[in-house]
C-alpha cells in the first residue's frame, strides 16, 4: 500500500506500486481514488476523456494497472514522491485553477476547527461570507 | 466588527495558515471568537485562492460568488518603516496603518448590512481584474508543500523539510510558504533577521498589495 495525496482529496492508502517515476494503480480502484476511470475512450473524468496516445500506451497501461504519474505529467500537473516512493502527491492543474478563479465562483473547501469539527465553505451559502486568513507566525 | 452586523445574513470564517495547530491555539483561545476558526495545516486555502501572504480577505456573496478577490484586508505595511533598533513606527505611518484598518472594517460592515447595494462589493468585471492567476510553478510549490507537511506529520521531518524548502523555492513570492518554514523568535513570529532581509530585498515592491477601496493607502 502507498499513500496518495490527490489534489482536493484527503490522504488515502492505495494498493499501488511505484517504480522510479512510475506510479502504477490498479485500474479497478482508479476512479474511486482519483476520479479518473479507464474506459475504451481513454482516461475519463465524468464527460471529459483523454485518449491514450498510441505512443504512450505501453507507458500508461501496464497489464491491469494505470501509470497515474505518467498520465498526470501528461496533463501538465505536478507529481512528486518521497525518496522511497511510498508517498505520492498529484497536484492541481494551475490553468484549470486560474480559469475557475476567473469565473469568480468561490472555490469550496472543508477544514477543521481546533476541536476537530469540519466546516465547509459551501455550508454558508445564503450568507455573505467574510473569509479571512491569518497565521500565528 | 461583528457586533454591528449580528442580525445580518453575514458570517466570518477565519482560517489559520498554520501547519502546527498548537501554535494557533493560544491566539484563538485568547480571542474567544464566536465565528469558526479553521486550521489549514497544508495551506489549502492559499493554494485554492492563490494567496501569498497573511492577512488576506475574500468577500463571498450569498450565491457563493467572489465580490472581492483576495486582498490584504486592512493591513498596511507600516511595519516596514519601523526603527530597526527600537521597533517604533513613525507616528504618521502608525496613523496611516490604523486608519487603513478602520476604513477596511467599516467597508466590511457596510457590505454586511447592505450586500450587493454596498459600493464595496465589486462589479464582476472589476473583481475579475483583481484576480491573480497561479502558474505551473505555483501548483508544483503547493504540491511539494503538501507532501512535505505530510512527511513531517508521518515522522519524517528531515525529508519533509526538503519539500517545504522546494515549495518556497518554486514560489518565492509566497510569504506564507517561506514564513511557515522560517525560524520564529521568542514571540513565535517568523521575524528574525532573515525575514527583515527578505523584506528589505523587496525594495520598492509592496509587501501587501494596495487595496482597491476608497480611503485606503495607495
Amino acid at each position: 500500500m502507498l499513500t496518495l495525496l490527490m489534489d482536493g482529496r484527503d490522504a488515502q492508502a492505495v494498493p499501488a506500486r511505484s517504480a522510479g517515476e512510475d506510479l502504477l494503480m490498479p485500474a479497478a480502484g482508479l476512479e474511486r481514488a482519483t476520479g479518473w476511470a479507464l474506459k475504451p475512450e481513454g482516461l475519463c473524468q465524468g464527460a471529459v476523456c483523454v485518449p491514450v496516445p498510441a505512443a504512450k500506451r505501453n507507458d500508461w497501461l501496464r497489464d491491469d494497472a494505470v501509470n497515474l504519474a505518467a498520465f498526470w505529467r501528461h496533463l501538465g500537473r505536478p507529481v512528486l514522491h518521497d525518496e522511497r516512493g511510498e508517498t505520492w502527491v498529484c497536484g492541481a492543474d494551475a490553468e484549470e485553477r486560474g480559469q475557475r478563479l476567473r469565473t469568480l465562483e468561490a472555490p469550496d473547501f472543508a477544514l477543521p476547527d481546533l476541536s476537530g469539527r469540519v466546516h465547509r465553505l459551501s455550508d454558508f451559502r445564503g450568507q455573505r461570507v467574510f473569509l479571512a486568513t491569518w497565521a500565528s507566525w | 466588527m461583528l457586533e454591528a452586523v449580528r442580525s445580518e445574513p453575514f458570517a466570518v470564517i477565519a482560517v489559520a495558515m498554520d501547519s502546527r495547530p498548537d501554535a494557533a491555539r493560544p491566539w484563538i483561545e485568547k480571542a474567544a471568537p464566536t465565528y469558526p476558526c479553521l486550521i489549514d495545516r497544508d495551506h489549502r486555502v492559499a493554494d485554492l485562492y492563490h494567496m501569498v501572504n497573511v492577512p488576506q480577505a475574500v468577500w463571498i456573496d450569498e450565491a457563493g460568488r467572489i465580490v472581492r478577490p483576495p486582498e490584504p484586508a486592512g493591513a498596511f505595511e507600516g511595519f516596514r518603516s519601523r526603527d530597526p533598533v527600537t521597533g517604533v513606527v513613525p507616528e504618521a505611518i502608525a496613523a496611516t496603518t490604523a486608519a487603513a484598518k478602520r476604513t477596511y472594517v467599516e467597508a466590511v460592515q457596510d457590505w454586511a448590512r447592505r450586500g450587493a447595494a454596498s459600493p464595496h462589493a465589486l462589479h464582476p468585471v472589476r473583481a475579475r481584474a483583481h484576480v491573480t492567476l497561479p502558474t505551473e510553478a505555483h501548483a508544483q510549490a503547493h504540491a511539494a508543500f503538501r507532501l512535505g507537511q505530510h512527511l513531517i506529520r508521518a515522522g519524517n521531518p528531515a525529508e519533509g523539510d526538503r519539500f517545504l524548502e522546494m515549495a518556497s523555492r518554486l514560489h518565492p513570492e509566497s510569504w506564507n510558504l517561506w514564513r511557515q518554514r522560517a525560524e520564529v523568535d521568542h514571540r513565535g513570529l517568523a521575524a528574525k533577521a532573515d525575514f527583515w532581509e527578505r523584506v528589505q530585498a523587496l525594495g520598492s515592491k509592496r509587501y501587501y498589495a494596495p487595496v482597491d477601496l476608497p480611503g485606503m493607502p495607495k
